[in-house]
């Protein structure tokens, strides 16, 4: 690519980026800033004092059950979720890629769940599973005699939980893994074909290698996804119940800030989840330049 | 001999009517498993609290849809009393202040990282992309604090200007900027007319296509927004949807009037839904060139 032909003006650049800078300092920097620097002190949130401790709140932390046992949940959630919507949507992408008839119909009702807000996916799903007034919490404890009680039982609201952010996923993974799916040559599964390759050898051997970038970028937005966009989930229908054992970790800086007023420990589990998605991002860019290739 | 030939024709005719039935049953599937939820909400919006509190609900469309409907919109549930108007508003005023924001900034910074050579471009471009690297969701508490000091609680522009940096615009905008040819830059100077001249009468026009797909991505993600709005929102009139439906939703499950909540999460759901089936080619390419 050549360069871009360069206009003349000292100032006018300045006055162009000036909006965006204003806004990184003031809403992104300067908060991040604050965060790690309140991370180093003890605050009691009704006056202003400040008390310079040093890493306690950290160590705090790192000494707390509750933040690794909040640590290890977040893990297997986003686990779990990753895992579900991707399988699912990369079997539904796999479909509605053939040649069949009404494909564009299907991809349509497939893409437009995109739209729907995290939030919405845990008000559908906990009316849908309320003790006592969900279709399907009466289903389950009626027909199949199920103790259906998410709120008190750490199992059920795992399983509530992922299933709401699986479903609500799926539909951004069905758009990306269809895309990778309509680049990959007609011509080369074709001529697999007809060297007599069996569909499932077909799609190891040519069609699961060359969809590699799309399931790389997959497996890192997914990841992303469930530790820290699933909050509203969290938030709409279990608040951490039972106990605090759904709380993730997004979900602890909320509460222990907000509803605590603990600032120093908030900030501190703030900065940990900044070094978290800084590792990811990076970890993505060194993969997409190596271009995990087939 | 003859009968075996048959037998085997008629199992290889088999086995090609499971081969191209089969992705329509499972698409089925998929699509049943998207449908379902949203047709129990959907009916739930067209009963009375008690039949929904009998338990079970009956599944077909009642009765009640138009006074449900009319009671969210125009009224909203007695335990909170902001009507879905109100919120929907609040909720269009974010998305759209949020995705409009977006572009018209990214589109400014994006034209004098591309067009000009100044000192500060680099670290201008570094900037933005380390925005990628800090979401709301793990600045909660400082950002709260930085509003809260600048007087923006419950305002609009509390709302609206810590989501309007965008990393992922302007870089689109970049990419789209440095594949336009540089003649028709030197041209525009030739012809006399000035860096902003050229802005606004040749580079924007150019840029449709790619302003469009991010506004569709922009106005769902600025719609969807729930952590930040939770965060500075405390007086009922500033109120988005999302926030609305929590609310609306939270307390013993007997005083829940799951209709209206019910019938307000299906409202929510369609400006968004709408934007996407509208705009889906530009959706689909915004998200597949930009995201990547």
């Amino acid at each position: 690519m050549s360069k871009q032909y360069e206009f003349k003006a000292p100032i006018l650049p300045y006055i162009l980026v000036l909006p965006q800078m204003v806004i990184v300092f003031i809403f992104f920097f300067w908060p991040a800033a604050q965060a790690i620097l309140q991370s180093f002190y003890l605050q009691d949130p009704f006056g202003g004092k400040m008390i310079f401790v040093g890493f306690q709140n950290y160590a705090r932390l790192l000494v707390d059950p509750d933040y690794w046992q909040s640590f290890t949940v977040s893990t297997a959630f986003a686990v779990c979720i990753t895992v579900g919507a991707m399988t699912i949507s990369l079997f539904l992408a796999i479909q509605a890629n053939k040649k069949i008839r009404f494909a564009s119909f299907y991809k349509t009702m497939l893409i437009w769940p995109y739209a729907v807000s995290t939030l919405v996916a845990g008000a559908i799903w906990l009316f849908m599973f309320n003790p006592n007034v969900g279709v399907i919490a009466y289903v389950l404890k009626h027909t199949f005699h199920v103790d259906w009680q998410y709120l008190l039982n750490f199992n059920q609201a795992f399983l509530l939980l992922t299933l709401a952010a699986t479903w609500k996923q799926l539909a951004y993974n069905f758009v990306f893994f269809l895309a990778g799916l309509q680049s990959v040559p007609a011509a080369l599964i074709e001529a697999a074909e007809i060297d007599g390759a069996s569909p499932s050898t077909r799609f190891w051997k040519i069609i699961f290698p060359m969809l590699s970038p799309t399931t790389f970028y997959l497996l890192v937005m997914n990841l992303v996804y469930g530790f820290f966009e699933t909050f509203p989930i969290i938030h709409q229908i279990t608040q951490g119940a039972p106990g605090k054992s759904t709380g993730i970790l997004v979900y602890k800086v909320w509460r222990d800030g907000v509803i605590n007023l603990d600032l120093g420990s908030s900030a501190a589990q703030s900065v940990i989840l900044m070094l978290m998605v800084i590792l990811l991002t990076v970890f993505q860019f060194r993969f997409i330049e190596r271009r995990v290739t087939y | 001999m003859a009968e075996l030939t048959h037998k085997s024709n008629k199992a290889a005719h088999r086995a090609k009517l499971i081969r191209r039935t089969f992705p329509h049953i499972m698409l089925w599937i998929g699509i049943a498993i998207i449908v379902f939820p949203i047709y129990f909400i959907f009916s739930a919006s067209s009963h009375t609290s008690a039949e929904i509190l009998a338990a079970p609900m009956p599944l077909n469309i009642g009765p009640h849809l138009i006074e449900n409907y009319r009671q969210a919109l125009f009224e909203g549930t007695k335990n909170m009393g902001t009507p879905v108007l109100t919120m929907m508003k609040n909720s269009l005023i974010m998305a759209l202040g949020i995705s409009i924001g977006k572009i018209v900034i990214s589109l400014m910074a994006a034209f004098a990282i591309v067009y000009f050579k100044f000192p500060l471009r680099n670290f201008c471009f570094w900037t933005i992309f380390i925005t990628l690297m800090l979401p709301v969701e793990v600045r909660i508490m400082p950002t709260y604090k930085v509003i809260s000091d600048l007087g923006m609680l419950n305002t609009y522009a509390g709302l609206i200007l810590p989501m309007i940096v965008s990393a992922t615009a302007v870089f689109l905008f970049r990419q789209f900027f440095m594949s336009i040819p540089r003649e028709i830059a030197e041209a525009s100077q030739i012809d006399g007319a000035t860096p902003m001249e050229f802005f606004s009468h040749i580079l924007v026009p150019m840029t449709r296509t790619p302003v469009a797909a991010m506004f569709v991505i922009q106005f769902i993600y600025g719609w969807n927004q729930y952590l930040w709005p939770l965060l500075i929102t405390t007086k009922p009139e500033f109120y988005t949807l999302l926030i609305g439906i929590n609310r609306m939703m939270s307390g013993a499950d007997v005083q829940i009037e799951w209709q209206i909540a019910m019938a307000t999460t299906l409202l929510a759901m369609l400006p968004p839904v709408l934007v996407v089936v509208i705009m889906q080619k530009q959706f689909i390419a915004g998200m597949t060139e930009t995201e990547k």
